[in-house]
């Protein structure tokens, strides 16, 4: 895989549940057909309270209201990301709108079981709450091998947690094409 | 070990586990419905082909409940999906809609039905899967890969859960009930508090209740976080599943020796009526002191608080009285809606109770409580305040974003619909308490 994951940032809040990612009246959409599958990305993070949408200054939809796709590469947000509904939607609309990665300092359990196993997005973990150090539009570079997000605009290096047990079947790109390398299913 | 230790052990097929292995388990029973259902299929089909089986069929459980009652062209396109899957597998399972095997909410139609089966595990496509550890059962919410790869293999992996336990000492007070110390324990560790970790929740106050009370305790672990709510099974829990199957299953215990992550004990005595304030479930107060907060909207329904007794309670506090705000009831499942026209209060059905107050009736399904298009009965399309038995008030949970949702008991949303406002359903109780 690329070492190197680098785009615009986008800043949001605590407690991001799945209803905030991906609001229950967009779940009635295809995940398959390509003419539907589109929708995920244009209503990825609109349930967002409009104050908290691109933080710190606020009011930045993460996908602009004509478009499907984002402009955003990476998000970084507090504690308990997609914490809420089982809906593998929720990260499947932040890959679908062009997200690689989010940086949490924690996770909901099962938001990040689905980021992982269905291979839509990177959870990586900051060992501190580095929401500060980060304004929606900077640039930010993220090196998989040495586990660090650089801001680019201001310079500025963090650690990441390793991704651990699951680094595997990120690297794998999902719980299929692991258990398959692995032999577990032909 | 714990409860939850033993059952994944077993599923593991392991003399034992510890918190925070991985270990992979045998599944005894998958859940989804109209909303996961379809992406799973897709997944499904794609990973193993289009004519793969699914590992046991008797094990694949499909209840349609989330978008029912809707024009929506693409949420009834999803339910033809499961229709379609249903009848090229062969599922005994399928509760098809528009049909007398419809039933509505699924983790309130599957007690009903037989499946929460002590000992046993069970993932599903929805979050609030964890509603079935009433019955101590492992259950757990999982997404449409981790379902697709169980339709496939019958296998998953998990982590083993630490066990919080939370202990309910002494009688519960009458004006109390289980959506109160639900959300006086997730106000106390937070939205978070639980992640990763299995709730337990025991005691004398915990053991006396009904499965219907008990289910609303496990039902709202994911709001804490929780992996998994459960509940040791004892004869009430026996007589209930037993009454529902003859499938066999077998209960497990904690071990004497059990370690627990940690221990909380609460003094039943000292509850009180509690809410969630918008926008969060751990956001809490009690009702005294939010009383006479204004309000546009009482909502009475979902897996949480549509069971029967939750409208037996509410029915309590409004026989007889005029509601001041729109009220909205929606039972869980097609089973309670029938029993709301059995059930009688000083010799008047529930049913006639609500329709003669002014409550707008509704159908089986989820509604409202996750908002759904725009044609959902009940739902919040605008600034509009609502006091919900439901279990989450994030932003724009009910529907709009400008919405706002307070949590509370049956109890104590009835006694907000007569007041028009807030209020403590020990100035509404019947009887002096």
């Amino acid at each position: 895989m690329n070492d190197v994951i680098k785009g615009k940032v986008f800043v949001l809040g605590d407690d991001i549940d799945t209803d905030q990612i991906i609001p229950a009246e967009h779940l009635v959409y295809s995940l398959e057909k390509e003419d539907e599958k589109r929708y995920y990305g244009r209503y990825s993070l609109s349930g967002v309270p409009d104050d908290q949408s691109g933080l710190p200054q606020g009011g930045i939809p993460f996908t602009p209201q004509d478009k499907f796709e984002s402009e955003f590469t990476v998000i970084v947000a507090g504690k308990n990301f997609g914490c809420g509904s089982s809906r593998e939607h929720a990260p499947f609309s932040l890959q679908v709108a062009g997200a690689k990665a989010v940086i949490a300092s924690s996770y909901a359990r099962i938001f990040y079981r689905n980021a992982v196993d269905g291979g839509f997005v990177i959870p990586y973990e900051s060992f501190d709450d580095i929401r500060a150090e980060f304004s929606t539009y900077d640039e930010v570079e993220i090196s998989k091998e040495l586990n660090t997000v650089t801001n680019l605009t201001t310079g500025k290096t963090f650690p990441l947690r390793s991704l651990g047990d699951v680094a595997d079947i990120i690297e794998a790109g999902g719980i299929f094409e692991y258990a398959r390398k692995s032999g577990m299913i032909s | 070990m714990t409860l939850t230790e033993k059952i994944l052990a077993r599923a593991a097929k392991r003399a034992s586990v510890n918190p925070g292995e991985n270990v992979w388990v045998d599944v005894d029973i998958l859940l989804t419905h109209d909303v996961c259902g379809p992406p799973t299929i897709g997944i499904f089909k794609k990973q193993f082909g289009q004519d793969a089986k699914v590992w046991d069929k008797d094990k694949v459980v499909i209840i349609p409940d989330h978008y029912i009652f809707t024009a929506d062209k693409y949420a009834n396109r999803n339910i033809d999906i499961l229709r379609d899957f249903a009848k090229e597998q062969d599922l005994p399972h399928y509760y098809d809609v528009g049909t007398d095997r419809y039933k509505g909410v699924c983790h309130a139609a599957m007690p009903e039905e037989g499946f929460t089966r002590p000992g046993q595990v069970l993932f599903g496509t929805d979050s609030h899967t964890c509603t079935a550890g009433a019955f101590g059962q492992f259950a757990t919410g999982i997404g449409n890969t981790d379902a697709a790869f169980i339709l496939g293999t019958g296998k998953l992996w998990v982590k083993v859960p630490p066990t919080m336990k939370f202990i309910f000492e002494g009688e519960i007070p009458p004006y109390i009930m289980a959506k109160d110390l639900i959300l006086q324990i997730i106000g106390d560790i937070g939205v978070d508090g639980a992640t990763y970790r299995a709730m337990e929740f025991a005691g004398d106050g915990v053991m006396n209740m009904d499965m219907e009370g008990r289910m609303t305790l496990t039902n709202m672990v994911i709001e804490g976080g929780g992996k998994n709510g459960v509940i040791e099974p004892d004869q009430t829990t026996l007589d209930y599943v037993n009454a529902r199957t003859t499938a066999p299953f077998e209960p497990l215990f904690n071990d004497p020796d059990a370690v627990y992550h940690s221990v909380r004990v609460y003094d039943s005595a000292k509850l009180e009526p509690m809410v969630a304030k918008p926008h969060s479930p751990d956001n809490k107060a009690t009702v005294r002191e939010v009383q006479k907060t204004a309000l546009d909207r009482a909502y009475i329904g979902s897996c949480t608080g549509g069971k029967l007794s939750d409208f037996v309670a509410a029915a309590q506090i409004i026989n007889g009285n005029e509601l001041r705000i729109p009220t909205y009831i929606v039972p869980a499942t097609t089973l309670i809606k029938e029993q709301l026209k059995t059930e009688t209060i000083d010799g008047r059905t529930l049913w006639d109770i609500f329709e003669q107050a002014g409550c707008h009736m509704g159908e089986a399904s989820c509604a409202a409580c996750l908002g759904g298009p725009s044609d959902t009965f009940g739902r919040l399309n605008g600034a509009e305040v609502c006091i919900s038995t439901t279990n989450r008030n994030f932003p724009g949970r009910m529907g709009s974003k400008q919405s706002a949702v307070y949590l509370a008991s049956p109890y104590t949303v009835a006694a907000s619909a007569v007041q028009g406002t807030i209020a403590d359903p020990r100035d509404y109780l019947p009887v002096t308490v």
